[in-house]
């Protein structure tokens, strides 16, 4: 047999061989699937997606619907979670009101992310003056208390809904920004990035094809816990009247709404407050478990 | 063996340096760099493997990222087909690349782990555009055939398959857009003894098939004598001794050569050797030692030694050595 025939064949011979190395997304998944708190943090988001998604069949009542008659009527068979001062169905309101916050959350997660990551590759790839003039910017922006950053923007912009999202999307960039800017500095250096410069593959393909798919796992996991940090934030500048206005069925503003009747009729306070606290508690668990299972460096 | 007379220069390299910047504790302190390439100047004919040995640190595998551009030079000129590419700007070079490709040491580093092999092929036909769209799957095919991969690895990913698989893969992404020289940076040392013969024999096939020139770097000696037509010894950026294969394997002439080939292990275990033992570690290339560089190490070195840096000589055909007393030592 002649030496080539033989490198052949014991190449299809070995070719049945895989690296344990790199099947990666599958163990992170059989991780994530036995983390008993990760699925049960799940179970939460999916259930308040499906709240949000069919709100309209779910609610019982209009939860605009003034009806003076029926204010604050504890929980019963007919208004489960009771009525506020205004007589206005609160399960109802709850219900409709998980789509402005996921909506919020989401929205504030992807402006942060969608800037965070174009700076953090830009200063991971270029390095030198522009990541020090980046990072530089990032480090100002973080130096502010959460709050008060969003605080600022907002009376700069004006109280409302679409601010509020902007304002805790902003703080959400230089975390993005840092997180990704690592990642990049780590995939920058291996070899295949080398192998296809030397191809003579421009930057935007080198960054967008072959950096940022596989620093993809670490801003999955950061913009999951993002998300319970920006509802929470979200839904406390509204309860501060910064961000969603009264008639609407913000968490935020009920929570705000009901504090004077805290001693007469509690439940118009506690379970806007239980629906909030739940859905974090609900991302926090998840994203741990997420980190845990595809981003075990992030692990404290 | 070609006839020496009809022998063409492809890549010229002249007085390269690559110089890093180290980081200073203090604002006012001068700046320092690490000297990994030091003033180097070599050539490669066509056709031919040459091949850079030295222990880890010597700058060999910086010299090849140098040649690359990968990392950008400090100084000197690096003359491809006659034409300095370091003047070339960023697009002019970016169409020169397909003529020089790299194989690189670690297989599971150097595939990017979210392609399937055919997307890996096809964006390097691609970028290059080497080959008109259409025509690409049976180029494909053409290209894992010559590295003996089966067809229905096309379709899938790095992760699947064992190292010395990999390796092919990268050769097979290489040779895509039709190179004249391949720069192989320690492209075996990561393999199983036995893959690696797999893989050499590969290349030296590879390179008579498609007339490749080869820049061989590898701390292996037994697999650089294996491959190559012509060898040359790096120790701390600086180069030591250039010859033909035969000639440094058999009659070494600087010290660190003959010290370096002593290390090589034979296998017969009554055989009494003589193994030169060298003193010390190899000095900080921050601030390398003056002189001739071997100098803290040299079982032979003298006053002259430590203050005269040696140029390299002509010691024989084609034969350079860069040793005061290289001489005494033939």
């Amino acid at each position: 047999m002649s030496l080539e025939a033989k490198t052949e064949q014991s190449a299809i011979i070995t070719q049945t061989i895989s690296h344990p190395k790199e099947s990666k997304f599958k163990d992170g998944l059989s991780i994530l699937l036995m983390n008993k708190a990760a699925m049960v943090g799940a179970i939460i988001i999916l259930f308040y997606i499906l709240i949000a998604i069919f709100a309209p069949l779910l609610a019982p009542y209009d939860p605009y619907d003034i009806k003076l008659e029926n204010k604050l009527l504890p929980p019963s068979a007919d208004h489960l979670m009771g009525t506020d001062d205004k007589g206005r169905d609160i399960l109802s309101r709850i219900l409709y009101g998980s789509r402005l916050s996921m909506g919020i959350g989401i929205t504030a997660v992807i402006f942060g992310a969608f800037f965070g990551i174009i700076f953090g590759l830009i200063a991971g790839y270029y390095g030198k003056w522009i990541d020090s003039t980046i990072m530089r910017i990032m480090d100002i922006l973080l130096a502010f208390p959460g709050i008060l950053l969003a605080l600022a923007i907002i009376s700069a912009l004006g109280p409302g809904l679409m601010n509020v999202t902007i304002a805790v999307g902003v703080y959400s960039i230089p975390l993005f920004a840092r997180i990704v800017r690592g990642s990049t500095l780590e995939v920058k250096r291996l070899e295949y990035i080398d192998a296809i410069r030397s191809l003579g593959a421009n930057d935007g393909t080198i960054i967008f094809k072959h950096i940022l798919p596989n620093i993809l796992s670490p801003i999955i996991v950061q913009g999951t816990l993002r998300l319970a940090t920006v509802i929470l934030s979200a839904a406390g500048l509204s309860f501060l009247g910064l961000g969603a206005q009264p008639p609407s069925p913000e968490w935020g503003t009920m929570l705000s709404n009901g504090r004077d009747f805290l001693f007469s009729a509690p439940y118009i306070a506690i379970f806007p407050g239980l629906a909030i606290s739940i859905l974090v508690l609900g991302f926090n668990i998840f994203g741990d478990g997420l980190r845990d299972a595809f981003d075990p460096r992030m692990k404290k | 063996m070609q006839a020496a007379a009809e022998k063409k220069v492809l890549l010229k390299v002249d007085h390269l340096k690559q110089y890093f910047p180290v980081k200073t504790d203090s604002l006012f302190k001068p700046k320092a760099y690490v000297k990994a390439v030091d003033d180097i100047s070599f050539h490669l004919y066509e056709g031919e493997t040459l091949s850079i040995v030295g222990e880890s640190g010597c700058g060999k595998s910086t010299t090849g990222r140098a040649i690359l551009r990968l990392d950008e030079p400090t100084g000197g000129k690096v003359f491809f087909s006659g034409q300095n590419i370091l003047d070339l700007n960023k697009k002019e070079m970016r169409k020169l690349r397909g003529d020089l490709q790299v194989i690189f040491q670690d297989p599971f580093a150097s595939l990017n782990p979210r392609q399937t092999i055919k997307q890996i092929l096809n964006e390097a036909m691609a970028i290059q555009n080497v080959v008109e769209k259409p025509n690409r799957m049976s180029r494909m095919l053409e290209l894992l055939g010559y590295v003996g991969l089966p067809a229905e690895a096309l379709d899938r990913y790095p992760h699947e398959f064992s190292g010395g698989q990999r390796q092919r893969i990268g050769i097979a992404r290489a040779l895509a857009v039709n190179p004249k020289l391949i720069i192989c940076d320690e492209a075996v040392s990561a393999l199983d003894v036995s893959i690696q013969a797999q893989i050499l024999n590969l290349l030296k096939k590879l390179q008579h098939q498609f007339q490749l020139t080869f820049l061989f770097i590898s701390h292996d000696l037994s697999v650089v004598r294996h491959i190559s037509d012509r060898v040359m010894v790096m120790y701390l950026g600086k180069v030591v001794e250039i010859a033909d294969k035969k000639a440094l394997f058999d009659s070494p002439l600087h010290p660190y050569t003959q010290a370096l080939l002593s290390s090589i292990p034979v296998p017969n275990p009554t055989l009494k050797r003589e193994r030169i033992m060298l003193k010390g570690d190899v000095p900080s290339p921050i601030n390398p030692p003056s002189g001739c560089r071997f100098h803290t190490r040299c079982p032979f070195a003298t006053e002259k030694c430590k203050a005269e840096e040696p140029a390299l000589r002509e010691m024989g055909e084609k034969h350079f050595v860069s040793c005061h007393y290289a001489e005494k030592f033939r």
